[in-house]
């Protein structure tokens, strides 16, 4: 098999009334790395957040099929079943449930009952992922994200994706607030992820996570559109020159859509 | 409607029951004293909470229990509270009203340390046990619940660790309530000398579902200078008792008391817990937690009062509620003139499963010193949705998601509990009651 295949179609997205997204396009195939960028308050992040199902997203039109299944027919856990992941850009604090019983849990879930991961084989798993991660072996015994850093919070991210292994995955602002040697580890994390059987959605509003992470294809966002695509050549001249040329070439004055969640 | 509280035990029954047992005759004036008091004592009033329909005089007062020789006698329901091997050397279980099962360490012995039912303690102790009770944590005439508790008592513990002695290994006493209409008129007078150390872990059960009982209990801690105490409870009282539970710590300097509490039971519940720091540098932490299910009515307190200087008090009471049970949690902390350089510290927090429940979350501080520092927070609110979705985005059902949720907010107690047995029966306790 050749992986999954992700395919967005003329989505429109609403907050509380107010329209983020105004009918984007996007296909993601196993193999493939995507980057979405754009500056602040253009919808990248609603994207991320409409295909996981957040609760205060409404999708008002178009289609999100995941191999020819209606994903907006689905709940949270069943996209994530179904092989969706998204790195949030503010994961959630759970006090009193360890990050290790979590991510049991979460493995445990998607393996189904009868075919639970083996204890050791777990334990083996996470410390080679957490060692790689260069992550505090204690992390694994301490309350999901309570009184992480903001560095420490990305690497859990990071560290659910590659126990997960999910088919598509999205990450969300994964390099904000992230130093320089942290933002490295990550990368390695993300880059070892790739094969044919993976596909990633990259979102971010900085150039230098790709520096790290080479994509494919670079989509930049507007006015909860995407407006432009193209290869990582596209990535270098954003970088280069930012997005005014972009602007000025679609003749876009305010490139946002009011505020970005 | 008034409170029916006239008791089939008059002076006549509680002068032969003592006289049957051979107490001393300081209990039995005690006792008798205590009964004339109870007559016209006030019902205690729990804020909030009204308590005049509870059965408080519906039970038998004296119901023998078999004795067992070994733990494997026990029926599975009791013998899974037991770490066998492993921490169940010093261990006492009381079934009924009758002390079928009692154990302590040879070493513990020798260094003088005294673990024993009540009865014996007042007959081979009788000074040491008079010197305490009911004299410096809780007092007779509080209440008439108070009144009725030390008239009637039938049942308890007296726990004594002599000076500087370090005890590591926890001691361990079920209270078992095998007849649906026992009563427990038990107490637990727990005295740690100068410089000792101990930690206590009981477990209260039955499961009188249908028939009605009554639990009055009283726990007396005396943490004397430097002491610690550690003192675990599972309670688990089934639908059919009303329970009356008054769990108090006195602190001399540099004392210690730590309280870690799953208040479980099944029934309507009054349950306080208070703490005074009385000696300089003297330090309380009062954890609890509790789940409230079906049409139960329940009153906690949770009360740390500062009178020695540098005294630090945290109270942190977590509660779950369902169904349409109603749940009252005040937080109390209170720091007299005089305690300066105190802190008290206290959280509440009540999660409500569904619309039919109330829980109200009352945090007081009560500060008579300038000197001092305090904070407060509470919350009721239901599980948080980002927080769901969050787990659910792993591919966790919402359900599941929603059990780890309730079981990371009640964990403050469980992970206190020193007893993996105990443990992992809270656990179960709490998977049953909130699912």
């Amino acid at each position: 098999m050749a992986g999954s295949t992700l395919e967005i179609k003329d989505l429109h997205v609403e907050i509380e009334g107010q329209e983020i997204l105004k009918g984007v396009n996007l296909t993601i195939k196993g193999g493939e790395f995507h980057a979405v960028m754009g500056p602040n308050g253009t919808g990248k992040s609603t994207l991320a957040s409409a295909i996981m199902g957040h609760p205060k997203y409404e999708i008002t039109k178009g289609s999100i099929i995941l191999d020819g299944e209606d994903v907006l027919e689905m709940e949270v856990d069943e996209r994530a079943r179904a092989g969706l992941f998204l790195a949030m850009q503010y994961p959630s604090e759970i006090s009193g449930v360890t990050n290790s019983d979590f991510l049991r849990s979460s493995i445990n879930a998607k393996r189904g009952e009868g075919n639970e991961i083996p204890l050791m084989q777990f334990i083996k798993e996470m410390d080679a992922t957490m060692d790689l991660l260069e992550m505090d072996k204690n992390m694994a015994q301490r309350y999901l994200n309570e009184g992480f850093s903001g560095g420490e919070k990305k690497r859990n991210e990071i560290l659910q994706l590659m126990m997960l292994k999910p088919a598509i995955a999205i990450l969300d602002e994964i390099d904000s607030g992230l130093d320089i040697d942290a933002l490295k580890v990550v990368s390695k994390g993300i880059n070892q992820m790739r094969s044919d059987e993976f596909g990633c959605l990259i979102i971010t509003h900085y150039q230098r996570l790709l520096n790290y992470i080479t994509p494919d294809h670079v989509h930049v966002m507007m006015q909860g559109r995407i407006v432009k695509s193209g290869g990582p050549e596209l990535a270098e001249r954003l970088e280069a020159e930012g997005y005014d040329w972009i602007k000025k070439e679609l003749g876009i004055e305010d490139e946002t859509v009011g505020q970005e969640a | 409607m008034t409170v029916e509280t006239q008791l089939p035990y008059d002076r006549q029954y509680v002068s032969q029951y003592t006289d049957g047992r051979g107490e001393p005759e300081w209990m039995k004036n005690l006792r008798l004293k205590a009964l004339e008091e109870a007559e016209t004592l006030p019902m205690p009033k729990p804020e909030k909470t009204r308590i005049n329909n509870w059965n408080f005089t519906q039970f038998k007062h004296d119901v023998k229990g078999e004795e067992i020789a070994s733990l494997d006698e026990l029926p599975e329901k009791i013998r899974v509270f037991v770490d066998q091997g492993k921490t169940g050397k010093n261990l006492i279980i009381q079934r009924n009203h009758t002390i079928a099962y009692q154990s302590l360490s040879e070493d513990l012995k020798k260094k003088g340390v005294i673990f024993t039912d009540l009865l014996t303690a007042v007959k081979e102790h009788s000074d040491l046990v008079e010197k305490y009770y009911m004299k410096d944590a809780v007092k007779v005439h509080e209440n008439r619940l108070t009144a009725l508790h030390a008239a009637l008592l039938n049942g308890g513990v007296f726990l004594y660790v002599p000076k500087n002695v370090v005890i590591e290994e926890p001691i361990q006493v079920i209270f078992w309530q095998e007849d649906d209409e026992a009563a427990l008129y038990n107490h637990v007078l727990l005295v740690a000398d100068t410089g000792s150390q101990v930690t206590y872990v009981e477990n209260y059960i039955s499961h009188n579902t249908e028939k009605e009982s009554v639990a009055n209990i009283v726990s007396e801690v005396i943490a004397n200078d430097q002491a610690r105490v550690s003192y675990g409870a599972v309670d688990n009282f089934a639908r059919g008792t009303t329970a009356y539970v008054n769990r108090r710590g006195v602190a001399y300097r540099d004392a210690k008391i730590e309280w870690a509490l799953g208040q479980m039971n099944d029934g309507n519940t009054i349950s306080e817990n208070l703490t005074n720091l009385m000696g300089d540098n003297s330090y309380a932490d009062a954890k609890s937690v509790s789940v409230g299910r079906g049409s139960q009515s329940q009153n906690f307190v949770a009360k740390i009062v500062h009178y020695g200087k540098h005294s630090e008090g945290y109270i942190l009471q977590h509660g779950v509620m369902k169904d349409q049970a109603s749940s009252i949690f005040n937080g109390i902390g209170k720091i007299e003139h005089g305690a300066s350089k105190s802190n008290a510290e206290q959280e509440s927090r009540v999660l409500m499963l569904s619309s039919g429940a109330r829980g109200d979350a009352n945090p007081i501080l009560l500060i008579d010193e300038d000197d001092v520092t305090a904070g407060h927070a509470a919350s009721v609110g239901r599980v948080d949705p980002i927080q769901l979705y969050y787990l659910m985005s792993r591919g966790i059902t919402q359900k599941e998601a929603e059990r780890l949720i309730i079981h990371g907010f009640l964990a403050p107690v469980v992970r206190e509990i020193p007893i993996e047995a105990v443990k992992e029966q809270l656990t179960q306790v709490i998977e049953g009651k909130v699912h």
